[in-house]
C-alpha cells in the first residue's frame, strides 16, 4: 500500500530505434506504400508524375473524398456504415448552387458576384448536410434501423432530392468567391504558403514540447530528447518539402498577366509566381486538424471510441449512445456539406452526377487507412492517406493510360489487399486495435 | 436501528409476460456483503440491474439511507454512488486503463479538453493500491489479463468513492490467485463501510464473503439467510427446490411445506 507507482513503471529500454521514436508502424506503412507508388507512376511516366503540378492536383483531387473519410472514421468507429455520404453530397451542392445563382441574386436582388453570395451558400450548404446528417442518425440511434439501410434508402434518396430541385439540370457557373475553394481558382500564393508553413511548425514543435512537459510534471516516462528532436525534425521537413512543393507550381505567365490586370497593374518584367496551397487543401488540412483534436482531446471522441469498442459497456457508463449516433451522422453530414463546396467549386457549376460513387471512395479510404469495420478503431490521418493513396492510384494509372474500366479494377483489388495485409499486421503484432 | 444503507421494496420487472422480478424486497446494511443467488434466469442480475440503472423498474421503490431514490438510468445510479462491477467486465476493450476509468466522467483540464495525463496518473496512484503489478497503462485493456481488468473495473468503484457495490460474479472470469485478489478486496471495502451485493454462483465462496444471502427463485424471493447459521446444502436446497430452512425468513417464493 506504499506509493511507489511510477518507480514500478520506469520506461523498459527502448529496444530498436523506431520503439524509441514510439511512431505508429502503420502509419510508417501507409507513408511507405504511397512513396512506393509515386516511385513507380514516376518511373512509368518518365518523371511526369512527381512534378509539382501533378502533385498539386493530386492534392486538390483528394480533398473533397479527404474530407468525407474523415468524418467516415466516426461513422465506422461507433459500428455504422454511411452509404449516403455521395448522394448527400449532391443534395448540399444543389441546395448551394441555387442559393448562389438563384436565391440570392434574383429573389434578395443582391445581383451576381455579391460579397454576401458566398457566405449564405456556404451556410445553407452546411445546414442541409447537418440537418440530413443528424435525421439519419435519428433513424439509426433512436428508431433502431439498421445504418446500412437507412443510408441505402438515402443513397437513393438524396441524389434524386438534388435532381428534383434542380429540376436535372447543370447549374452554373456559380460565384466567383464561391469558387475560391476549388482549387487551381484559390490558393493562398507564395508568401502566405510560406506563412502557413511557419505557423504549421510552430504549433507542431509547441504541441510536442508541451506534451513532453505535462509527461514530466506527473513523472511519466518520456521519449529520449534526440528522439523528440528527431521528430520534430522531421514534422518541419515534412511542412516545408510540401508547401515548397506547392509553391513550385509556376502560374503561366498568360494567366498572371490577366490576374495583374483585373487589379489594373502591369506586369513586371520576368516575375515568376507559384500558386501556393489551395485554399481546398487548408480546408482539409484544417478539417483534419479539427477532427483529431475531437477524436482525442474531447469527451465525444472518447464516448466514439468506447461506444464502437464496447456498446455496453458504454451505455452502462452513462454515455447516451443513440444521442451520440445522431451527432456522428450530423458532423458526416456537414462533411458532406464541406466536400460538396470543394467539389462543385472545383468544376464550377453542380451537376446531377456530382459526387457519384464517393461514398464507395470515402468507405475505401477510411478502411485502407486502418478503420476497423469491425469498430472501435480508426485515426483521421490514416483516412487521410488512404484517400491520397487511392488517388495516386488512379491518376497515376490515367497519366499511363491505363482504361478506367482496368483502373478500378486495380483499384478494387488493392482494397482487399490492405484490408488483408491489415489483417496479417495485426495477427503478427498482436495488437487488437 | 438504523435505516439500511439500501432497501428495494417490493421490485417488479417484466419481459413480455414473464416476471423476471416478482415483487422483491432486500436490504443491505453498510459493511455488509449481502449474497444474492439463484439459477440463471432466477431474476437475481436483472434485480441488481434495477439498482444500478441499467433497467427500469416496472413496480418497487428503492430507498437509499432511507430516503426514496430515483433511479432510472447508470448516471443517477452513480449520482447515489453506486458503482457495478459487472460479470462480463464493462470495459471497452479498445481503450486504455486511465479512459475505461473514467468513462463518462473524465478530468477535464481548464482548456475544456479531457486532461489524459492528469487521468493516468490517478490511475496509476489507484492501481498502485490495488494491483502492485498493474504495470501496463498504454495499452488497450484487450490486452490485459482478466484479473488485471478485474483491477480496473474494481480501480474505477473504488476511485469514484462507491458506497455501495454492486458485483455480478467479480470472479467468474479469475484464476485462483486473482479470486484471492478480489476476495481480499471485498474484505477491505467492507471494512470501510461500504455495503456490497454481491451476486454469485459459488455457494463456497459466499459463504466466506458474505453476512447474509437472499435466494431467488423464478423471479421471486425464496429467503434471506445469514450465511453462518445455514449449512451449504441449505442454501442449495433453497436455490434448487425454494425450501427454506427453519432459521431463514421466508419470502413469497419459498416452498409452502404442508
Amino acid at each position: 500500500m506504499t506509493d511507489t507507482p511510477t518507480a514500478a513503471s520506469s520506461p523498459p529500454k527502448p529496444r530498436t530505434f523506431f520503439s524509441a521514436l514510439e511512431i505508429d508502424t502503420r502509419l510508417l506503412g501507409m507513408i511507405g506504400a504511397f512513396v512506393v507508388i509515386c516511385l513507380v507512376f514516376n518511373f512509368l511516366t518518365d518523371g511526369r508524375f512527381m512534378t509539382p503540378r501533378n502533385l498539386f492536383n493530386l492534392t486538390i483531387q483528394t480533398a473533397s473524398v479527404a474530407i468525407m473519410a474523415t468524418g467516415m472514421v466516426f461513422v465506422i468507429v461507433t459500428r455504422n456504415i454511411d452509404l449516403s455520404v455521395g448522394s448527400l453530397l449532391a443534395t448540399c451542392s444543389a441546395m448551394m448552387a441555387m442559393t448562389q445563382t438563384w436565391f440570392v441574386p434574383d429573389w434578395l436582388g443582391f445581383g451576381l458576384n455579391n460579397p454576401a453570395t458566398m457566405p449564405i451558400a456556404v451556410v445553407v450548404g452546411i445546414l442541409t448536410g447537418l440537418l440530413i446528417g443528424a435525421f439519419q442518425g435519428w433513424l439509426i440511434g433512436y428508431l433502431a434501423i439498421p445504418a446500412f439501410i437507412v443510408t441505402l434508402g438515402g443513397f437513393l434518396i438524396w441524389r434524386n432530392v438534388a435532381w428534383h430541385l434542380t429540376k436535372g439540370q447543370t447549374i452554373g457557373p456559380l460565384d466567383e468567391n464561391f469558387q475560391l475553394f476549388g482549387g487551381i481558382n484559390g490558393t493562398l500564393g507564395e508568401t502566405w504558403s510560406w506563412i502557413f508553413a511557419a505557423l504549421a511548425i510552430a504549433g507542431s514543435l509547441y504541441a510536442l514540447i508541451q506534451s513532453r512537459r505535462t509527461k514530466l510534471a506527473h513523472e511519466f516516462p518520456v521519449k529520449p530528447v534526440w528522439a523528440e528532436a528527431l521528430i520534430g525534425a522531421i514534422i518541419a521537413a515534412t511542412i516545408v518539402g510540401f508547401v515548397a512543393i506547392l509553391n513550385a507550381y509556376e502560374i503561366p505567365t498568360a494567366r498572371l498577366q490577366r490576374i495583374y490586370e483585373a487589379r489594373g497593374e502591369v506586369l513586371p518584367e520576368g516575375l515568376i509566381e507559384g500558386y501556393g496551397i489551395p485554399i481546398s487543401v487548408l480546408l482539409l488540412i484544417l478539417i483534419v486538424i479539427a477532427m483529431t483534436i475531437v477524436a482525442r482531446r474531447t469527451r465525444l471522441g472518447r464516448y466514439i471510441f468506447a461506444t464502437g469498442g464496447n456498446p455496453e459497456a458504454a451505455a452502462l457508463a452513462g454515455i447516451n449512445t443513440r444521442l451520440l449516433t445522431v451527432k456522428v451522422f450530423a458532423i458526416m453530414g456537414m462533411l458532406c456539406a464541406v466536400a460538396a463546396i470543394v467539389a462543385s467549386s472545383r468544376q464550377t457549376f453542380h451537376s446531377n452526377d456530382i459526387g457519384t460513387l464517393d461514398e464507395l471512395r470515402v468507405i475505401a479510404a477510411a478502411v485502407i487507412g486502418g478503420t476497423a469495420l469491425a469498430g472501435g478503431m480508426g485515426t483521421i490521418y490514416g483516412a487521410v492517406l488512404g484517400a491520397l493513396i487511392m488517388q495516386s492510384l488512379q491518376s497515376g494509372m490515367a497519366m499511363v493510360g491505363v482504361d478506367a474500366p482496368y483502373q478500378n479494377m486495380v483499384v478494387g483489388s488493392v482494397l482487399v489487399l490492405a484490408v488483408f495485409i491489415d489483417i496479417l499486421y495485426r495477427r503478427r503484432t498482436g495488437d487488437k486495435t | 436501528m438504523t435505516a439500511p444503507l439500501v432497501e428495494m421494496r417490493d421490485m417488479v420487472k417484466s419481459f413480455g409476460g414473464i416476471k423476471a422480478v416478482d415483487h422483491v424486497t432486500i436490504d443491505l446494511y453498510p459493511g455488509e456483503v449481502v449474497g444474492v443467488l439463484g439459477h440463471n434466469g432466477a431474476g437475481k442480475s436483472v434485480l441488481m440491474k434495477m439498482l444500478s440503472g441499467a433497467l427500469q423498474r416496472d413496480g418497487g421503490e428503492i430507498y437509499i439511507n432511507g430516503e426514496k431514490a430515483t433511479i432510472n438510468n447508470p448516471r443517477d445510479a452513480r449520482n447515489y454512488k453506486i458503482e457495478t462491477i459487472y460479470q462480463y467486465l464493462a470495459l471497452a476493450d479498445n481503450l486504455d486503463a486511465a479512459s475505461n476509468l473514467f468513462l463518462g466522467r473524465e478530468l477535464m483540464g481548464p482548456t475544456g479538453f479531457v486532461d489524459d495525463a492528469q487521468m493516468e496518473a490517478e490511475t496509476r496512484k489507484i492501481l498502485a493500491r490495488l494491483n502492485p503489478n498493474f504495470r501496463r497503462f498504454h495499452t488497450p485493456v484487450a490486452g490485459l489479463s482478466g484479473g488485471q481488468r478485474q483491477s480496473v473495473a474494481i480501480a474505477r468503484a473504488v476511485y469514484f468513492n462507491a458506497k455501495i457495490l454492486i458485483m455480478d460474479e467479480p470472479t467468474a472470469a479469475l484464476g485462483v490467485q486473482e479470486t484471492r485478489m478480489v476476495a481480499e478486496l471485498i474484505e477491505q471495502l467492507k471494512s470501510e463501510g461500504i455495503g456490497i451485493f454481491l451476486i454469485d454462483h459459488d455457494i463456497h465462496q459466499v459463504k466466506m464473503l458474505c453476512d447474509r444471502a437472499n435466494v431467488m427463485k423464478n423471479g421471486q424471493l425464496v429467503g434471506t439467510v445469514k450465511v453462518d447459521e445455514v449449512s451449504e446444502d441449505d442454501m442449495l436446497g433453497m436455490i434448487i427446490a425454494g425450501k427454506c430452512p427453519p432459521n431463514a425468513i421466508p419470502g413469497p417464493g419459498a416452498l409452502q411445506t404442508a
